[in-house]
């Protein structure tokens, strides 16, 4: 069974439509990476996907379960993690675990066994009596993760769960992401740091309320710039720049020092090669350096993004 | 609903009023303080007036007359404070103030009873506070009453008597005390503020905190949540009761004629209202500043004002007559005066209980299905 399956979700304030004719699939145990700018619509799709909002058509099956339909019961198999921290600042640790628990209908000695292995996996040992208010970022957010986990939620949403982190708290919060899906937990999660989004088995890319690539990190770097990526270097880069941008065949010219990234409409290497050697003896440059490169996922969301920039205008 | 649901709320937000001490002080210690402060502020009646005497005629039967003002009797209502010895300076006394009221008994006051005639004696009144004013003529009639009474037994044998006589017994409250009057008004009046601006700041907070969003994708539904929010409050409110009116029954001699029960039933009711329009205010307001201005603006001057706490209701102008009919401090005001003081029942006031009975669940009903709404 699908963790998620969205089909043709719409959500619409008024005349303005947050999330239009969205459609993705997440698989159980996956890390799922939920991409946009902000404003793009993913925030509208999280709260729908948790029961907070009703879709205004299309439906979403969270755990096999339609939540438009059936909200309350999506609620018991999920767990949520805003990207404010939300839990009570005036209660220990021990006291936000135990209260979240209880929330979703734990007790007693299955509470306590739950409660001891949070506290152990997502690391805060020691700290179980301090009020929470008290604890430094990095700690809380591993709490709120905890309270989210606590009651074996299939899926966790995590929305945007590494803002205000170090760079250190950060790995450390990504390596217990990996090991909650390795127990089979899926992963739903928001970021603004494409090196995060790294991490993710699956990416999609929202755009204005609609999807824009969906992939792993991998198939987007291949497929979705539909052409290679080669750096170049030249003896004259800013001339050769201006010759491939007027060329029907490049996808994009960008100049990082002295490396010229170009993208050539050809798929097949090789032919994309043929054509920028022959273009840069037309052009008289004299290039040292020719060699296809994977594109970074910035490249691909950059392209992507300025594509649609592109259609819109 | 689910009670093994509502029941961690209502711990969870026990252990947070617990630890922030303030919320509690304010809950629980703010209401009697505040009893005890108005209670003795807010004194209507008029006592120990002090009292210029101006005695022209200077003879035994004046200085007589003048002796019934200072009895042990009515000693409690004046006292002689200046001895004016020309006429000048009684403008003077009642400018200052120092004198409330001057006593003035003309030259030839003796001479002119010995003859049979009606000797004339002046009492000059500071008017400014006209209510004072007014008590201070109502205690110098006594007095002259008594004195013709006295005039006549001497004339006529000691049957004599008015024609007509008037006796008063006041009922409930026969010492007039105002205390008696103002303690129920403190009660109800106390009780609203501190309800309604706890509990829409406690809602509040979780919303501007975010924990409410929390809450909301846990199976924990809407309903529960006020339940067990407000629940805390509502205790507590209660227990605060409690310390109202025994320093009410400890320090003002508070009397409770009335049954126990029936006062606690009123006080419930009155409080789920009070719960319920907290709840209206947090679902009108995003932070904890507006909330606490709005709650306070809404309970403050309807409830001290508009309840017949101070200002009896039927003396207001019928539009704002019109008005005090929402206002639900009117009806527990009427029920607590009656149980407390009267001692009577259900059959005196069932119109007001079923009123705020109104009240409540209209207060209720329109915060939860708000709150519901802003939260889905």
């Amino acid at each position: 069974m699908l963790a998620l399956d969205v089909q043709h979700l719409t959500r619409s304030f008024g005349r303005f439509q947050a999330v239009d004719d969205v459609s993705f699939r997440v698989g159980p145990g996956e890390i799922f990476g939920f991409l946009g700018a902000n404003g793009a619509g993913k925030s509208t799709t999280i709260r729908m996907l948790c029961g907070l909002l009703a879709p205004t058509s299309g439906r979403a099956l969270v755990n096999g379960i339609d939540v438009g339909r059936r909200p309350e019961e999506v609620k018991k198999s999920i767990g949520y993690m805003s990207q404010r921290f939300s839990l009570y600042q005036d209660l220990t640790v021990a006291e936000n675990l135990r209260f979240f628990g209880q929330a979703y209908g734990l007790a007693g000695r299955p509470l306590r066994e739950r409660m001891q292995w949070v506290v152990e996996t997502v690391g805060l040992a020691g700290v179980e009596n301090r009020l929470t208010a008290g604890l430094s970022a990095g700690w809380k957010q591993r709490l709120a993760l905890g309270c989210a986990v606590l009651h074996e939620p299939r899926i966790v949403f995590l929305d945007e769960p590494t803002g205000g982190v170090d760079p250190v708290a950060r790995r450390r919060f990504w390596a217990l992401i990996r090991d909650l899906a390795a127990r089979g937990i899926t992963v739903l999660v928001t970021t603004h740091y494409l090196d995060e989004a790294e991490y993710c088995e699956h990416i999609v890319l929202m755009q204005s309320g609609r999807v824009i690539a969906d992939g792993s990190p991998h198939e987007l770097k291949t497929r979705c710039l539909g052409g290679s990526l080669f750096e170049i270097i030249t003896d004259d880069p800013v001339s050769t720049m201006e010759h491939f941008q007027r060329e029907p065949e490049t996808l994009g010219v960008s100049l990082f020092g002295v490396r010229l990234h170009v993208g050539v409409r050809h798929t097949d290497p090789d032919a994309a090669r043929a054509w920028l050697e022959d273009r840069l003896r037309a052009y008289g440059s004299v290039a040292s350096y020719v060699a296809p490169i994977v594109p970074s996922l910035e490249d691909v969301f950059i392209h992507l993004v300025e594509d649609r920039a592109g259609e819109a205008t | 609903m689910n009670g093994s649901r509502i029941r961690p709320v209502i711990i969870k937000e026990f252990r947070q009023i617990r630890r922030d001490r303030r919320t509690l002080g304010v809950l629980v210690l703010v209401p009697a303080f505040l009893l005890i402060m108005y209670g003795y502020a807010l004194n209507l009646d008029v006592q120990h007036m002090p009292t210029g005497v101006y005695d022209a005629d200077r003879t035994p039967a004046s200085r007589a007359f003048i002796e019934r003002f200072f009895t042990s009797e009515t000693s409690e209502f004046f006292y002689r404070s200046h001895t004016v010895t020309h006429p000048s300076e009684i403008e003077t006394l009642l400018m200052s103030g120092e004198a409330a009221l001057v006593l003035v008994v003309p030259a030839g006051f003796s001479e002119t009873r010995r003859r049979g005639e009606r000797p004339q004696v002046q009492v000059l009144v500071d008017g400014v506070m006209s209510s004072t004013a007014s008590t201070a003529i109502g205690y110098v009639e006594g007095v002259f009453r008594q004195e013709t009474i006295e005039i006549l037994q001497r004339q006529y044998g000691r049957n004599a008597s008015l024609p007509v006589v008037f006796e008063p017994r006041v009922w409930y409250n026969p010492e007039m005390r105002s205390a008696l009057f103002l303690i129920p008004g403190l009660i109800a009046f106390i009780l609203m503020i501190i309800t309604v601006v706890a509990t829409s700041l406690s809602i509040v907070r979780e919303r501007e905190l975010g924990s409410m969003e929390q809450l909301m994708v846990s199976p924990l539904t809407p309903g529960e949540m006020i339940l067990g929010k407000l629940t805390p409050y509502a205790l507590i409110s209660m227990a605060a009761t409690v310390l109202v009116l025994a320093a009410g029954g400890l320090l003002f001699d508070m009397p409770m004629r009335g049954s126990y029960a029936l006062l606690a039933l009123a006080t419930f009711i009155y409080l789920l209202g009070a719960l319920g329009l907290g709840l209206v205010v947090s679902t009108m307001v995003k932070s904890q500043e507006v909330a606490f201005l709005l709650a306070s603006l809404i309970t403050l001057l309807p409830t001290f004002i508009l309840s017949g706490f101070v200002f009896p209701i039927s003396n207001m102008p019928v539009v704002i007559q019109a008005v005090t009919y929402v206002v639900p401090a009117r009806y527990f005001l009427t029920m607590l005066r009656g149980i407390m003081l009267k001692g009577v029942g259900l059959e005196a006031f069932g119109r007001e209980l079923f009123l705020l009975t109104v009240f409540a669940g209209a207060m209720l009903g329109i915060g939860a299905l708000r709150l519901k709404k802003i939260l889905g």
